[in-house]
């Protein structure tokens, strides 16, 4: 086993657990044939996040699932995808679920298994790979996580994502809302705010953002959270809420502002002034938990500090 | 100790050909349901539309029983679809079934499965496609079923739908196929009518799926090697796009091609002939073969022989074995259940310069009227006579 760089955790543990994991196991190559592999793929083995907990303080001391991405510049959805991937609690057993989008064009390059299906159908697949993971391994957590857009979750996957939260399927769905169909070249979605002026709304949209925090309470969501990424602690801390929540409790959903800087025009270097500053003017950061969530999340904290 | 925990498994041939068998007088929704109980089915989606509601609220029932180990009605056929894929995804034997106007919906999502290499078993029972609307069993949505990369069968009576559809969870699973099969079956005609079928106990069960002995590896984290998507989907305008998107296509097909091999053993061959010496022949598939026999009979007590090609599989389709069997026919009636005539489509492109047969377009009956000999009697005997 290589020596692991920048790890704060108890080498010995980690190597334990790692001889008993199967999805780590599979990320050694054959002995003597790790030198012949990429040194991307090296660095993932060596210092990547699998079977050890990251703090968004550990950003930029480890190889983190993402790099490479093909986003604009400035992008404030590849940031925050940036983030949430490197928050997940447990990325060897994580599998991402995406559908057409700017997102997925990041989330397919990263290291984690990422189903990319067709239009609208995220939360149904997620509910199949949910179910059929549980029916494997009974008694080894696997976190399903959808990560689509506005429109991709708001319009066209909307049945879905609705039918998933009745059914209190137990996964969890991000949506990286732009306000906006960045990907196909920026048309009006459910989420655009009413009266702007966008492709396929040519006298402004007529009609609110939809109300999506509201949907998933009226659904019975566990947890419910609104937030932008200015700030990386709190993105952390919300997504890895929602994925632990998702696993004992019930649906789970977190929406993020992830300005659409083409569409909106905004300058690479203003992203985050814009998002700081659509936070304090209307998005905000908010959350929602159900009383059984909050007791779970309470029971695994003490758990860990035991 | 759930039901299926008590079911003793036995290889698909012993299943298939070995195990002693007792006869029912059942419906053609109780003869799939009864395959479903002996498959080792991990999961079945379902979604409620005329005539299929009946096999799959029946698949529920065993659900219940304890047979399956997970099994829900999604929100419509797009869901249903879309959550069977997931399913099939992580490795879990997958069902799903449909009919007419809920296949259309399903469409993208049946299309997309074999581009993504998912084996599962859907069962068609097929019905008008609306408008207007009508329930009525009428098979055009098979139409639109042949392009999709599914391996498609389509069964003549009760007793077909129960082995075919035994036989498709066997054949979709192959490592060489890891595709999806569909079976259908004319809805009302077959799924709500009684005929005699022949099942095996039901204490025996098919081995279930052994995901890692297929084509491509399972989203589930555990697989080696480990599931890592680093590249971009194949979505840019250029020369390697081209290529990597044909080669796709080309191993669908060329995957659905190698299946033939499993349906001969499984099955008994793409297709079955009776009479073959007989000069004028009738190809049919699905209920129109069970019309064609009676007409056949009574064509018989008229002095007349004809010759039966029974089509069980219409993807892969019968090709060589058409050909072969066509090359002395001098006429050839196609009757079929639908306005287009696909099976006659089917039938001249393979034929075409490889018969000297009169082909008629017809005999056809359309919107879900059965299908009297009388008129395959007459379209054969017109054939017999040169005319049509």
């Amino acid at each position: 086993m290589p020596k692991r760089v920048g790890s704060s955790h108890d080498k010995e543990k980690v190597h334990k657990e790692r001889r008993f994991d199967m999805a780590l196991r599979t990320l050694n190559v054959a002995p003597g044939f790790m030198r012949f592999m990429p040194k991307e793929y090296q660095d993932l083995v060596e210092k990547g996040p699998f079977g050890r907990q990251i703090k968004v303080t550990d950003l930029g001391t480890f190889k983190e699932v993402l790099e490479e991405h093909p986003m604009c510049e400035g992008c404030a959805m590849a940031f925050f995808i940036r983030l949430s991937l490197a928050a997940l609690p447990n990325p060897e057993h994580t599998v991402m679920v995406g559908t057409a989008g700017c997102g997925r064009l990041a989330i397919s390059q990263a290291a984690i298994p990422f189903v990319y299906g067709n239009y609208c159908d995220t939360n149904g697949v997620a509910t199949g790979l949910k179910r059929g993971l549980q029916i494997r391994f009974p008694d080894q957590h696997k976190d399903v996580v959808v990560m689509a857009g506005d429109g991709g979750l708001s319009d066209i996957g909307f049945s879905q994502v609705m039918h998933s939260w009745f059914r209190k399927e137990k996964f969890t769905t991000i949506m990286l809302d732009n306000e906006v169909y960045g990907n196909t070249g920026g048309q009006e979605s459910g989420m655009t705010r009413k009266g702007e002026v966008v492709k396929m709304a040519p006298l402004g949209k007529q009609f609110e953002k939809i109300d999506m925090l509201g949907l998933a309470q009226t659904s019975g969501v566990a947890y419910i959270a609104r937030l932008t990424p200015t700030n990386p602690s709190r993105v952390f801390s919300t997504i890895r809420k929602a994925v632990l929540i998702a696993r004992e409790v019930g649906p789970t959903y977190v929406q993020a502002y992830t300005s659409c800087n083409i569409e909106y025009s905004i300058a690479p270097e203003k992203v985050l002034d814009d998002a700081r500053q659509v936070e304090k003017e209307r998005y905000g950061f908010v959350e929602i938990m159900s009383d059984e969530a909050k007791a779970y999340l309470e029971r695994i904290d003490a758990e860990s500090k035991a | 100790m759930e039901k299926h925990e008590k079911q003793r498994v036995v290889t698909p041939e012993y299943m298939f050909f070995e195990a002693p068998r007792t006869r029912h007088f059942i419906t053609g929704s109780e003869a799939a349901s009864e395959a479903v109980r002996r498959a080792n089915l991990d999961i079945a989606i379902a979604y409620p539309i005329t005539p299929q509601s009946e096999t799959m609220q029946r698949v529920g029932d065993l659900f219940g029983e304890g047979f399956l180990k997970d099994y829900y009605r999604a929100e419509d056929e797009i869901g249903a679809f879309s959550a069977i894929s997931g399913a099939s995804r992580t490795g879990v034997r997958c069902l799903t079934a449909s009919s007419g106007p809920g296949l259309m919906r399903g469409l993208e999502v049946i299309a997309s499965w074999p581009g993504h290499r998912l084996p599962l078993v859907f069962l068609i029972m097929c019905r008008v496609i609306n408008a207007p609307l009508s329930i009525q069993p009428d098979n055009l949505e098979l139409a639109y079923m042949l392009n999709t990369g599914s391996v498609l069968f389509h069964a003549e009576n009760q007793q077909d739908f129960f082995d075919y559809t035994l036989a498709a969870f066997i054949i979709s699973e192959k490592c060489e196929v890891t595709l999806p099969v569909s079976v259908a079956v004319d809805g009302f005609f077959v799924t709500h009518a009684r005929g005699w079928v022949e099942m095996p106990s039901a204490e025996l069960k098919l081995p279930g799926r052994d995901c890692y002995n297929e084509a491509v590896p399972m989203i589930d984290n555990e697989n080696p090697p480990i599931r890592i998507a680093r590249d971009a989907p194949i979505q840019k305008s250029n020369f390697i796009s081209y290529q990597m998107h044909a080669a796709w296509q080309q191993e669908i097909h060329a995957a659905q091609e190698r299946s033939r091999r499993w349906i001969t053993r499984y099955m008994g061959g793409l297709l079955e002939i009776t009479n073959p010496d007989a000069e004028t022949i009738i190809i049919a598939s699905g209920s129109a073969v069970s019309q064609s026999r009676e007409a056949i009979r009574q064509a018989q007590d008229m002095g007349h022989k004809i010759g039966l090609i029974k089509i069980k599989s219409l993807r892969p389709f019968p090709v060589q074995e058409l050909r072969q069997a066509c090359q002395h026919a001098k006429r050839i009636i196609v009757p079929e259940f639908n306005c287009t005539g696909w099976l006659n489509r089917e039938v001249r492109a393979t034929l075409y310069g490889h018969t000297e047969a009169e082909i008629a377009d017809g005999p056809r009956v359309y919107g879900g009227i059965t299908m009297p000999t009388e008129m395959i009697l007459e379209w054969l005997l017109d054939a017999e006579k040169g005319g049509q």
